[in-house]
């Protein structure tokens, strides 16, 4: 070989093209089509991926397959967590392929990016697998319902109850982009309104596989908890290489503010127990939410379902629900006017509601991670700390910031949540 | 970031290095591959992978340990490679070597779509040897002293390598290989088979790094991709085919890395491309290369 450079350059040309891209064809037509646009092979496609698209199908086959006399088809395609692909991906799906609603996207740059798309095309965007409060706040849309989880009620639940059992000061390790800004900002803010204080932050890349030295530099803060305000396999790193470096041991505790039951299963639970976190499903809850997990672990290779997914699941069919009743998809606002005007009600969240700024509402739940001595098995990992009635569980609308919200004061971000 | 005390930078270095010899470890592989067979093996990083989930799937199914795994894996995936190289690799040398890339690259798609089928993207625990468990403090910082195992482990794989390579009668042989075959073959040394063992033992380097990795990263389908880009960088800034090279350029660039994660966190993913592109404009043939 002649030329060293020229190889490096062939070598960036071919790495670049790992990015191999997957899509569903899905002619118009009249039916309703369903896109799943979720992350299929990246660091979230555990907690969200092929099972999102399963959990949608199981949401339509419970209606039957068939609503208002039109068939009920799901799709799905791979953002590869990239906004770019995601944006190209839902115009293409909503302008030639006939997609009437996306839901899941499970990282938020691309999700505030679908959101917009959603809103100039006029159809529905369900978003589960995306954290960022953003999405029912200042970036609130009449076609977007923020439907599983987000940083505001994450914040709200794990951060009060770490700051009210004495963890009062905090060092953040925070992924770089919106979801990882969101959480830190939600949480410092529940933090500070508890009388606690945050000592510093590192932000790190998406995707980083070595922690230590961000660790090291929260170690030497001092701080009592360090605030994980990343996801998936982020996350982790962060936690298996925390109890490499004795962070838990010395004293230090571990605030996992986005934990999925995936990440738990991959730490294992000799290396995650004793971890708070936050959910708004867990399969084990009660009867109904074990027999549908049931039912969704056998068509997913023995996973349990993660909240991302059975929030997929829950939007789909509080969807197809308000089709029924419109008899019609293809007016998106209309659509979730409708959605917004009848409560929900499905096995995994039990009954809730939806907020004039898209935010769906019902219970979170605090749980603690067990020892192994705890779990009866794969997949016993939670133990529940305490419930988060529906109605503070989620950021009120009138806080939002959201410019649908007569009332929401603009740009003044959420207030902290006091007691209420 | 400010404030930061001479004490603490120290453990920063520290840690660079010891993120370093990952980097080392495995550029050394790919550069023995490409000096010696003129092979641009994308498919390292998968075989990094695969080392890893070996040494997972060891001690899942059989409850055999790290130390097994240590010698198992690498001779697994090295039998693995040995296979690839006489069934696929061989077949392509008299091409430009851009098509050995493409079919390694092939073959890192499959093996790590395969996985991601099988194991998910979360990937599988792995926990640390009891022996190598604990922490020590040296006063600047907290050791994890498995962390400092792999560091040592890793220093020594590299040197051993380098000295067979460089200044032993079997290591004269492989670089008289490479000048050229007919010659030595005609010495009565079965060059094929020689080329087929250097391909084996460079990924049995990856497979060891794998499973030297497993404890501390992710035992995940992608972590070999995550990794392996920057180890090309490291190849190419060190000089693609010099061994000494991809060892030095290892460390440093974990040093490098460890700087950045200090002063700015969230550009330390992408420091090593500004690094490569810099050498790249000043000595195209890399650093410790020689030029064309």
């Amino acid at each position: 070989m002649s030329n060293p450079a020229k190889i490096a350059l062939t070598l960036c040309a071919a790495a670049s093209l790992v990015a191999a891209c997957k899509k569903s064809d899905a002619p118009a037509g009249d039916k309703i089509t369903i896109g799943v646009l979720t992350d299929m092979t990246g660091l979230y496609a555990d907690l969200a991926g092929q099972g999102s698209v399963e959990a949608a199908k199981m949401a339509v086959e419970e209606m039957g397959g068939k609503v208002a006399g039109m068939t009920v088809e799901v799709v799905s395609a791979d953002h590869q967590n990239k906004p770019d692909v995601g944006s190209t991906t839902a115009r293409d799906w909503f302008d030639s392929k006939g997609v009437d609603v996306i839901v899941d996207v499970p990282t938020s740059s691309v999700a505030l990016a679908v959101s917009e798309i959603a809103k100039t095309n006029n159809k529905v965007f369900l978003a589960s697998g995306a954290g960022s409060s953003d999405l029912s706040g200042k970036k609130c849309s009449p076609n977007t319902i923020h439907w599983a989880y987000d940083t505001w009620a994450l914040a709200n639940a794990t951060g009060r109850e770490i700051v009210k059992n004495g963890g009062d000061t905090w060092f953040f390790l925070a992924a770089d982009y919106a979801f990882g800004a969101s959480l830190e900002a939600d949480v410092t803010k529940v933090v500070e309104a508890s009388g606690g204080k945050v000592l510093g932050d590192v932000k790190h890349p998406l995707n980083a596989p070595d922690f230590s030295s961000f660790l090291v530099q929260a170690q030497a803060s001092k701080a009592k908890i360090i605030g994980l305000a990343n996801a998936g396999g982020d996350t982790i790193n962060a936690i298996k290489q925390a109890a490499e470096f004795g962070i838990v041991s010395k004293g230090q505790k571990l605030a996992g503010l986005l934990v999925f039951i995936s990440d738990v299963n991959a730490l294992g639970l000799e290396t995650a127990q004793g971890l708070i976190i936050s959910e708004s499903f867990y399969w084990d809850r009660d009867d109904a939410t074990r027999a549908w997990s049931k039912k969704f672990a056998d068509r997913h290779d023995g996973k349990m379902p993660t909240m991302v997914q059975a929030g997929v699941y829950s939007s789909v069919l509080h969807y197809l629900k308000a089709i029924a009743e419109l008899k019609s998809a293809k007016d998106g606002k209309a659509v979730v006017a409708k959605m917004e005007a009848m409560p929900t009600d499905d096995v995994v969240f039990g009954k809730g509601s939806i907020d004039p700024n898209g935010r769906k509402r019902h219970p979170m739940y605090v749980y603690e991670v067990k020892a192994p001595s705890e779990s009866k098995g794969k997949w016993d990992y939670y133990k529940l700390i305490r419930q988060v009635p529906a109605d503070q569980a989620f950021r009120a609308p009138a806080d939002s910031s959201c410019p649908l919200v007569a009332g929401a004061a603009p740009a003044a971000g959420s207030a902290a949540p006091a007691t209420k | 970031m400010p404030g930061i005390t001479i004490p603490a930078l120290l453990g920063q270095l520290l840690l660079g290095l010891i993120n370093g010899s990952f980097y080392a470890l495995l550029s050394l592989g790919l550069a023995i591959i490409f000096g010696l067979l003129n092979v641009i093996n994308f498919a390292h990083g998968a075989l990094y992978m695969l080392g890893a989930f070996v040494g997972w799937a060891l001690l899942h199914y059989l409850g055999l340990g790290y130390w097994w795994a240590l010698i198992i894996a690498p001779l697994v995936v090295g039998a693995l490679g040995m296979v690839l190289e006489r069934t696929m690799l061989r077949r392509l040398y008299r091409l430009d070597p851009l098509y050995n890339l493409l079919l390694t690259f092939g073959i890192a798609l499959i093996i790590q779509g395969l996985f991601q089928t099988k194991f998910g993207s979360s990937g599988e625990p792995y926990a640390i040897p009891e022996l190598l468990r604990g922490v020590k403090d040296l006063g600047f910082m907290v050791l994890p002293i498995y962390r400092g195992w792999v560091t040592v482990v890793s220093l020594v794989i590299c040197l051993a390598t380098w000295f067979v390579i460089e200044r032993t009668k079997l290591g004269s042989y492989l670089r008289a290989a490479t000048e050229n075959p007919a010659l030595v073959q005609a010495f009565g040394i079965n060059v094929p088979r020689m080329v087929m063992m250097t391909y084996g033992v460079g990924v049995a380097l990856a497979a060891f790094a794998g499973v030297l990795a497993a404890p501390i990263y992710r035992v995940s389908p992608g972590m070999g991709a995550e990794t392996i880009i920057v180890v090309f960088a490291v190849v190419v800034i060190g000089g693609m085919g010099s061994i000494m090279g991809s060892i030095v350029t290892g460390f440093a660039l974990g040093l490098v890395e460890a700087l950045t994660k200090v002063f700015y966190p969230p550009a330390s993913s992408t420091v090593v491309f500004a690094v490569m592109a810099l050498v790249l404009l000043v000595r195209p043939a890399g650093l410790f290369g020689k030029a064309p």
